[in-house]
């Protein structure tokens, strides 16, 4: 009997069952873990949801659109928070980009202390704690309670930076270079710390891109006597061309799940239990960021250069 | 004066002479070159460091401010090094977190979830890296996806499954007979997902093997064939024996986040037994209560200490695992 059936399978069939077999616990939890809540999260926006404290079962009232009409039209603070998170996410994708680039250029070349230097580097991913700076924000939270030494002095280091930031402005605005670009190279800096921090995994996935190049292509340059400066245009960022796409999905994702929009959509769902409501915001945020992502894999793909 | 006058025309002449000199050429690309190498060596030596104290500030902030006493923070002369340094905020938040039993229960947690993922995330990625199947290419998609959506629009109705748990057997209680479990504030939410290969970050980590194993080279498995051996035994006793830098990278990424995770925490409601994150939310109050400081700046000292004590173990392991950890984040690549 089983030789029968062994018969029957070819090596290609039974490989293909094989593969099936490995995959199969992923496969049973994709399907019930994400099909079946995406097709709730749906469901759960278009409805009311009323939950039932003791039995904890809960009952759907259709309403249609209503949740996103209401997020976009009545809803106090989701407007100014979506606005403010896409704004901070387009403008931290360039410039974490461009920094994972240039830092990873500069940890390629062999210098005593690599090793040292990218431990730091990569640290942020390690301490990137929601934890720590949760306990933080409690602890700070419960300290202001009925004391305002802490704003106090919060309130003094904010004053001192905004006085060096303006003071900056004004030096540069008298240079005469315009007010806009100034300030944008301000919030840069300030927001260095941040920039630095989101980008330890990018870094790394550049240095892999670098390292990846083969050498023959910059022997050629060397040979055909192209200048450090032509080699970077002509060899290194067009052969890195496609892992700026992987960075850029990478540095949109990592950004929405930290973003505020996050935090909103909690709040709404285990503060004020509206919990169709909640699903309404992340869901027009997933839908948001998964447009925009989509937008810039077409735009970037056009001038991305594919090797092989 | 006329000396130095005639020494400084002899050198003038000496230093025009090198310059138009042709025969020259050589020495003078050379002192070019060298001054433009250290320029760059000086440039590159200041961005680096700025970058790393940038990084390390926080660092160094808290585990200077844990060691602090009562009369540093007020003093102006302090700054980094404590003048009277003291174990005092550390033992006080030591006793307040019940560091050792938290910490290994947390740890125990942390590995149990790190060996699942490990076994699970290299199996789904050797089956997706060696074998050929029907919708293959589809069944890859949706692992990107899985990276790709953010957990937050599936986090409500995660939530109510896990709230209302499908089990086989009945429960019998006063309010009649369920199939269905709350599983919310016991761990059981985590080893499930995990389990079925949707735990913490786990699309990340079936990519990560999958990538590992297609850069590892056919012939060994078809050595392994023709000799007899099964599939089982040429993933687990071949492949993933060759696969030590995913492992470590995979393994330290799992622990470290899982570790740090509040996502989960917050959703699932675990026990801050073993979440040391949720621990130590509550550790300033515990102490302002229990000890009547009010002082919010005296706070924070022991708040930073209970941080050090925290990402102690995280930083220990870093520590020892760095090098090769980075060295297999590299080669494995998350790149695509």
């Amino acid at each position: 009997m089983i030789n029968k059936k062994n018969k029957k399978l070819t090596l290609a069939g039974r490989r293909a069952l094989f593969g099936l077999a490995f995959i199969s616990p992923w496969l049973l939890g994709f399907i019930f873990f994400y099909v079946r809540s995406l097709i709730m999260a749906i469901q759960f926006s278009l409805s009311e949801v009323s939950v039932d404290p003791v039995s904890g079962g809960y009952v759907l009232d259709w309403v249609g659109i209503k949740n996103f009409t209401y997020e976009f039209t009545a809803h106090a603070t989701f407007k100014q928070i979506f606005a403010s998170s896409m704004r901070e996410m387009l403008i931290n994708v360039p410039l974490v980009t461009f920094f994972s680039l240039f830092m990873a250029i500069l940890l390629n070349k062999k210098f005593r202390g690599r090793t040292l230097v990218r431990a730091i580097l990569f640290l942020p991913v390690i301490l990137n704690s929601e934890a720590i700076s949760e306990a933080i924000s409690l602890a700070q939270q419960s300290m202001l309670g009925g004391l305002n030494a802490t704003s106090a002095a919060i309130a003094e280091t904010l004053n001192s930076s905004t006085a060096n930031a303006a003071m900056y402005t004004d030096i540069f605005e008298n240079f005469g270079l315009p007010r806009a670009v100034t300030e944008y190279i301000i919030s840069m800096a300030n927001g260095v710390n941040q920039i630095i921090s989101l980008s330890g995994v990018q870094i790394v996935i550049f240095i892999a891109a670098l390292q990846s190049i083969p050498s023959s292509l910059y022997e050629v340059a060397k040979i055909e006597g192209a200048t450090a400066y032509e080699t970077f245009w002509k060899v290194t960022l067009p052969m890195v061309t496609p892992h700026i796409i992987t960075n850029v999905v990478y540095t949109v994702v990592d950004a929405f799940v930290s973003s505020d929009i996050a935090e909103l959509a909690y709040t709404t769902a285990f503060k004020e239990q509206t919990y169709g409501l909640s699903n309404a915001m992340s869901l027009t945020m997933t839908f948001v960021v998964c447009s925009v992502l989509f937008l810039i894999c077409y735009i970037l793909n056009k001038f991305t250069f594919y090797y092989n | 004066m006329a000396g130095i006058k005639e020494k400084y025309l002899q050198l003038k002449t000496k230093v025009e002479t090198v310059v138009n000199e042709p025969q020259f050429d050589n020495e003078k690309s050379r002192a070019v070159t060298i001054a433009k190498k250290l320029i760059f060596g000086i440039f590159k030596i200041v961005i680096l460091v700025g970058i790393c104290y940038v990084v390390l500030s926080p660092v160094i902030g808290m585990v200077s401010h844990s060691f602090f006493s009562d009369a540093d923070v007020y003093n102006p002369m302090v700054y980094i090094i404590p003048q009277n340094p003291t174990m005092d905020k550390m033992s006080m938040s030591y006793k307040t977190l019940d560091y050792l039993p938290h910490v290994s229960t947390a740890l125990v947690f942390d590995l149990s979830l790190l060996l699942i993922q490990l076994i699970i995330c290299s199996m789904v990625g050797y089956g997706f890296a060696r074998f050929k199947f029907p919708g293959k290419n589809f069944l890859f998609a949706c692992v990107v996806i899985m990276i790709v959506l953010p957990l937050n629009s599936i986090m409500l109705p995660l939530y109510m499954t896990f709230r209302n748990f499908p089990i086989p057997f009945p429960v019998i209680s006063a309010t009649g007979v369920k199939f269905t479990k709350n599983l919310l504030t016991t761990p059981w939410p985590m080893y499930i997902m995990t389990i079925f290969g949707c735990g913490l970050r786990s699309g990340l980590f079936i990519y990560i093997f999958n990538q590992f194993f297609r850069g590892l080279p056919k012939e060994i498995e078809e050595a392994a064939f023709v000799d007899g051996a099964s599939m089982w035994y040429t993933y687990s006793r071949i492949m993933l024996v060759n696969s030590m830098p995913a492992v470590i990278t995979v393994a330290v990424f799992s622990m470290v986040w899982q570790y740090n995770d509040m996502f989960y925490t917050k959703l699932f409601i675990l026990s801050d037994k073993i979440s040391m994150g949720k621990n130590i939310g509550g550790l300033t109050s515990t102490i302002a209560n229990a000890e009547q400081i009010t002082n919010p700046a005296i706070l924070q000292l022991y708040l930073d200490a209970g941080i050090v004590l925290v990402i102690l173990p995280v930083i220990i392991l870093y520590v020892i695992l760095q090098s090769r950890f980075i060295e297999g984040v590299e080669r494995s690549g998350i790149v695509g």
